[in-house]
């Protein structure tokens, strides 16, 4: 279908689905039963997971596929989301040229980036692109006030120009919207203690992360992407292959530079509001873990690992001690102190902690990340099958 | 007039005079081997070939055009393959990935944005990479990966990445190093059913004598950077300046 295999299809079907049903899937809780904060259905965090999905399949492209590690690939997600806003300033608050001229601009940006970072390769690439996204962080606080807004961010005003939406009259800030449909506008269904939240700002995001899932399988499976495999795995001979490296590596980080601006407009898409902090080295450290944690290499792996940190840095960043020791009330007292004790570093602003813990033993047990656990199990189900079939075919032979 | 000429080639690494006037001439469809021992600016030449040094002083003329100055992957694309000393190969990728690779590069050029297509559709290429892994006979390992490989099958994967280019010259650096007798004679009789089926310039080399011996048409031997003889394999045998330099002063 639509020129994949049919591992791939079937792949592609299952993201589509998950994505689709992500309100039912997350929100497996009743509402106001105990485990209700472990839910992760509402539109807030669904659409961050999408985003930040994007961000590191565009991310896998580069690292994933050519081997280049980039320090700084949230200067991109940043320069998406100024230039979305400023679209929403200037033109119209519909999302479509905001996102276009985000991809756009984030490509021009990364051909720069990339085409001096890309003269060096290993850690020295690495370094390169930190320093470039770090200068854009720094400049985008200080000197480029007038275009970033500074420290206060850059934010929609009362009075800007939106040449192409009719004059408005009433004293709020107007929405993007796609067409008229608000990108906050939700739809609630209530089916006895479950609320279930459908917003058009999750499924707008939602159909593009699967537009840029599927781009990414056609990458992965075209003559293009095994070049970039191939320059992950022998440089030296690529070259004496009669291959040019530089413009793929260039092409490759583009690509992921425009997944990157992607996912900046469509940040600012959901909450038009840009700041600097978006394009901190750390935000450019975090698409690095997710990445690694969920698979690097594979295709559905960045979307596991984006999810995965979003749902810690959410759900696990906002349980407190109150509620540890809510959950370990039927304990003697003394004990349920200590068992608190211990626990508490782990949550709540020590989330960081579990996240360090979880991906140092990833690397170290599982070098393919969640993927690799998933293949794991898959083949162990799948040995003790195998095994059973063939005790009981030699059995009738003993 | 051969398809490689190189001309008065002089290299110095500091003070040290690795290749001094060499003169070399490799007709078409012959097997030319350069042979001397260590430290005679073999490897030195060889990478003065291809792109990855480039001569202090001197022409490389490749088919009536100049190497010099070309980057690697330039040269390839006029129609010179390499195989290296120890394999070369795309070791994270399939057997069959190793042999597309060399040929869309062929097809395709130096770089080309096929990012929407599809390896799987190339149905043309992927037959005459099956039809070169059949003439190495490794057409059955085609979806292994290659990095868990023997150093043989290695070679021989390297040999095929080279020759599904056709390549007007083929250049071969110690093909048979650190291989055992078996291998070396396997290598020996590919080698030698490759030019019996294709016409294919090549350039060996080697120190192994067994291996010049049995594949050259003609052998220059090198010594101190310098040419000392080039002749056809049998008079090189007893000629007393190769003696010299290979046994040194006391011979």
């Amino acid at each position: 279908m639509l020129g994949l295999g049919k591992k791939d299809t079937t792949l592609l079907l299952i993201v589509a689905a998950l994505v689709v049903f992500a309100p039912f899937i997350l929100n497996p809780f009743p509402g106001g039963s105990g485990m209700a904060q472990f839910n992760a259905g509402y539109p807030d965090l669904m659409q961050r997971f999408v985003i930040f999905g994007i961000f590191a399949i565009g991310f896998n492209i580069l690292f994933g596929l050519t081997g280049y590690l980039s320090f700084g690939h949230a200067a991109f997600l940043g320069v998406g989301s100024y230039s979305a806003v400023w679209m929403f300033k200037l033109l119209s608050m519909n999302v479509l040229p905001a996102i276009l001229l985000a991809v756009v601009f984030s490509g021009l940006f990364a051909l720069l980036i990339g085409y001096i970072s890309l003269r060096r390769s290993g850690i020295y690439f690495s370094i390169l692109t930190l320093a470039f996204a770090q200068m854009c962080y720094a400049l985008a606080y200080s000197v480029l006030t007038p275009i970033t807004g500074g420290e206060t961010g850059l934010q929609l005003a009362q009075d800007d120009p939106r040449i192409l939406d009719a004059a408005r009259d009433s004293g709020n800030l107007p929405v993007p919207g796609l067409f008229g449909l608000e990108m906050r506008s939700t739809a609630d269904l209530v089916l006895g203690d479950w609320v279930f939240t459908f917003s058009a700002g999750y499924y707008f995001c939602a159909v593009v992360m699967l537009i840029s899932f599927y781009m990414a399988i056609r990458i992965f499976r075209s003559p293009f992407g095994m070049m970039l495999r191939a320059i992950k795995s022998n440089q030296h001979r690529l070259n004496y292959t009669g291959l040019n490296a530089r413009p793929y590596t260039l092409a490759a980080f583009v690509i992921s530079g425009m997944y990157a601006g992607l996912a900046g407009g469509l940040m600012a898409s959901m909450d038009p509001l840009a700041g600097a902090e978006r394009m901190f080295w750390t935000a450019s450290g975090e698409v690095v873990l997710m990445t690694i944690l969920g698979g690097v290499g594979t295709l559905i792996g960045p979307v596991l690992g984006a999810g995965l940190i979003k749902y810690m840095e959410n759900i696990l960043s906002k349980i407190n001690g109150d509620i540890l020791h809510s959950w370990f009330a039927f304990l003697p007292d003394g004990l349920e102190d200590f068992i608190v004790t211990i626990v508490y570093p782990f949550i709540g602003k020590g989330w960081h902690l579990t996240l360090g813990l979880m991906f140092m033993a990833v690397v170290i047990f599982l070098p393919g990340g969640l993927v690799e656990a998933g293949q794991r199990i898959a083949r162990a189900v799948r040995g003790r099958r195998s095994d059973d079939r063939k005790s009981a075919t030699t059995e009738p032979a003993e | 007039m051969g398809i490689l000429e190189v001309k008065d080639v002089n290299k110095r690494f500091g003070g040290l005079k690795a290749l001094s006037d060499v003169n070399l001439s490799v007709k078409e469809n012959t097997v030319h081997a350069i042979i001397g021992p260590n430290g005679a600016g073999k490897s030195t030449l060889l990478n003065c070939l291809v792109g990855k040094l480039i001569p202090d002083t001197g022409s490389v003329m490749f088919d009536g055009q100049s190497v010099l100055g070309r980057k690697p992957y330039q040269i390839n694309q006029m129609g010179i393959s390499r195989v290296f000393q120890t394999p070369e190969i795309f070791g994270d990728l399939t057997v069959m990935e190793n042999v597309m690779i060399p040929l869309l590069a062929k097809r395709d050029g130096a770089f080309r944005l096929h990012a929407f297509e599809s390896v799987e559709d190339e149905t043309d290429l992927r037959h005459e990479a099956e039809t070169m892994l059949e003439e190495v006979k490794m057409l059955d390992k085609r979806n292994m990966h290659t990095a868990s490989m023997s150093r043989g099958d290695k070679r021989r994967l390297e040999m095929a990445m080279c020759l599904i280019q056709k390549p007007k010259l083929l250049l071969l650096d110690e093909p048979t190093a650190g291989m055992a007798r078996a291998d070396t004679n396997n290598t020996i009789d590919l080698l030698k059913e490759i030019r019996e089926k294709r016409s294919i310039t090549m350039c060996i080399i080697e120190h192994d004598m067994h291996v010049v011996f049995s594949l050259a048409d003609r052998i220059t031997v090198l010594a101190q950077g310098t040419p000392l003889v080039e002749d056809e394999p049998q008079k090189i045998k007893g000629h007393p300046k190769v003696k010299e330099a290979y046994l040194g002063e006391a011979a």
